[in-house]
């Protein structure tokens, strides 16, 4: 938590085997303090082994890792303390409250009674969860449970922070928040490592990085009646630097385009498929459309710019 | 030295705060105690007033024959909470999570064996009362009674561990519930439990007499006074039940607690 302490992840030559099956294999990685890495591969690729040998629930077979300044098989013990982990299965009580839940979780970080529960309320505030604190969890939605298991891994403030697919289950909206979120964390000085499936791509920066690299600009076009989507996806693609994105639900569709894009050219074409616009608008990509663009493969017809 | 103390006591709160978490679940799933409250009340009921009647208890009255019968299968039962419990939480996110805290890792374990305790307490008071109500007396004097209840709590510390042991090898809590089923059943029904075993074919009168079941319940009798009913030249164990109980419960619990253990770890080392 000092500034002397170093705060990042290094992993050399990492490698855990079963038997004859290789889990993961020569894993180098570097994440310097304060930054941003999203571990980007297809199921089976060894990203939950990567996350579970950096916070001590694994052993590695092969190779070292050093989490926070401390080795994860030497010192398991002092990397957990300064760890935080919210994993792919949601790792909270569903027989517990939401509040129970975090008060728990800090009581086992040694918080006393009081600082614990002053910081439930305080988490529980922070990812919108007030109004739902003293329901079961079992109750919760997909969406809440994960943010309630965000919410535990930062009892402790950890300047590392692991999550295994923060986004699976959240709607783009939730995605958005949790980015915004974790953007502020980042900008604190805490260490973001975030696993994701999809791209057989890994990328590596902070969001603003990110959303600078593929970012660019979204057409969204609002359209009369649900069979003249299609057309006016077609029609859009011209414009497109991606297949464009239909929302079926809310008669839109979304093209991420180039720069510089000339309306009336669009308005034109779409007149030109007959397609009945209603309304039509360009605006700056959003983060959500970034992490998108980064996890989602192209077929994606149904998300919706937030 | 105050490192130790420190991490003792870090330990011991740590393994609080789980017992509570389980006991907390409670709260939120009364069926849960249903196993050690309704069911041992059914079974006292059952064989006082229904079966009762056609049992012949040579020496002695068979509301105070059964309550040792009953207190034994209902803490053998009890195998199967923290059986349930453990495969649950084996099989569910959570353990992950406290796995990546600054945990004693035999904190979750401990808590587990107090809360589980703690229902067991529950049960027995549960059976003492309802025993009283259906006429059963403890004859022997305090030294002896308190013996008795000393037996008892061993005996569900035992099947807490069994409990454990296979809670922490199976798949799921349903395989759990499976296998306690088909194991336990004959273990307290084939035995001196609820009927005499001078009235059973001669196999399953061998069986009864070397089943553990029966010699704790002969035990427990022989400690409050109550007839055990046990003929003359009957197997060793029924012959020194007292004894034989002891090493019964010392028995289970050198076997079940290192495989617990070392399945949990097992189970939690990947």
């Amino acid at each position: 938590m000092t500034s002397t302490t170093d705060a990042g992840v290094l992993a050399e030559g990492l490698g855990k085997r079963f038997e004859e099956l290789w889990a993961l294999r020569d894993f180098d990685l570097v994440v310097p303090q304060g930054s941003v890495l999203g571990l980007l591969g297809h199921n089976g690729a060894g990203k939950t082994t990567t996350v579970r040998i950096l916070t001590t629930l694994a052993r590695p077979t092969e190779g070292r890792a050093v989490v926070a300044g401390h080795d994860v098989v030497a010192d398991p013990a002092a990397v957990r303390t300064r760890i935080g982990l919210a994993g792919q299965q949601a790792t909270v009580d569903g027989l517990l409250t939401a509040r129970a839940n975090l008060q728990m979780v800090g009581r086992l970080y040694h918080l006393p009674r009081s600082v614990a529960r002053a910081r439930a309320d305080e988490l529980l505030e922070r990812l919108g969860l007030t109004e739902a604190a003293d329901r079961l969890v079992r109750t919760f939605s997909g969406g809440m449970r994960r943010r309630l298991d965000l919410a535990a891994s930062l009892v402790a403030a950890p300047p590392v922070l692991f999550l295994d697919e923060p986004t699976t289950g959240l709607d783009p909206r939730a995605r958005v928040e949790l980015w915004e979120l974790l953007e502020e964390l980042v900008r604190d000085g805490v260490t973001l490592m975030l696993t994701t499936q999809y791209l057989e791509e890994a990328a590596q920066g902070s969001p603003a990085e990110l959303k600078a690299r593929l970012g660019g600009e979204r057409l969204e076009v609002t359209v009369g009646s649900a069979d003249e989507l299609t057309s006016a996806a077609l029609a859009l693609g011209r414009f497109a630097s991606d297949e464009p994105a239909i929302d079926a639900d809310a008669g839109l569709v979304v093209a991420p385009v180039r720069a510089g894009v000339a309306l009336a050219e669009v308005v034109r074409a779409l007149d030109a498929a007959n397609v009945d616009t209603t309304d039509l608008h360009r605006r700056e990509a959003t983060l959500d459309d970034v992490f998108l663009t980064l996890t989602e493969p192209t077929e994606t017809t149904t998300e919706i710019a937030a | 030295m105050t490192a130790i103390a420190a991490n003792l006591r870090f330990g011991l709160s740590d393994s609080l705060v789980l017992a509570r978490r389980n006991l907390s679940h409670v709260r939120q799933i009364p069926e849960k105690l249903l196993d050690v409250t309704i069911q041992p009340l059914m079974f006292v009921l059952l064989f006082a007033y229904v079966f009762g009647g056609a049992i012949a208890v040579p020496g002695g009255n068979y509301h105070e024959y059964l309550m040792g019968g009953i207190f034994i299968q209902t803490l053998t039962f009890g195998v199967m909470g923290p059986a349930m419990s453990m495969a649950n939480d084996l099989s569910e996110g959570v353990l992950d999570r406290v796995r990546s805290l600054p945990v004693a890792r035999s904190a979750f374990l401990v808590g587990h064996v107090l809360a589980e305790f703690a229902a067991a307490l529950l049960g027995l008071t549960v059976m003492t009362v309802a025993g009283l109500i259906v006429g059963w007396r403890i004859h022997t004097d305090v030294p002896h009674a308190i013996a008795g209840f000393g037996l008892l709590l061993l005996v569900a510390f035992a099947m807490l561990w069994v409990g454990m042991l296979l809670g922490s090898v199976v798949r799921s809590a349903d395989a759990a519930q499976g296998l306690v089923f088909v194991v336990i059943f004959p273990l307290t029904f084939i035995a001196n439990a609820f009927v005499p075993s001078g009235t059973l074919p001669s196999v399953l009168q061998h069986f009864s007499n070397w089943n553990p079941v029966s010699a704790l319940a002969a035990g427990i009798r022989t400690l409050f006074g109550n007839p055990t009913a046990t003929p003359d030249g009957a197997a060793w164990p029924l012959q020194h039940p007292v004894a034989s109980s002891l090493m019964w419960c010392a028995v289970l619990l050198a076997v079940t607690v290192p495989l617990a253990i070392t399945a949990y770890r097992r189970r939690t080392e990947g």
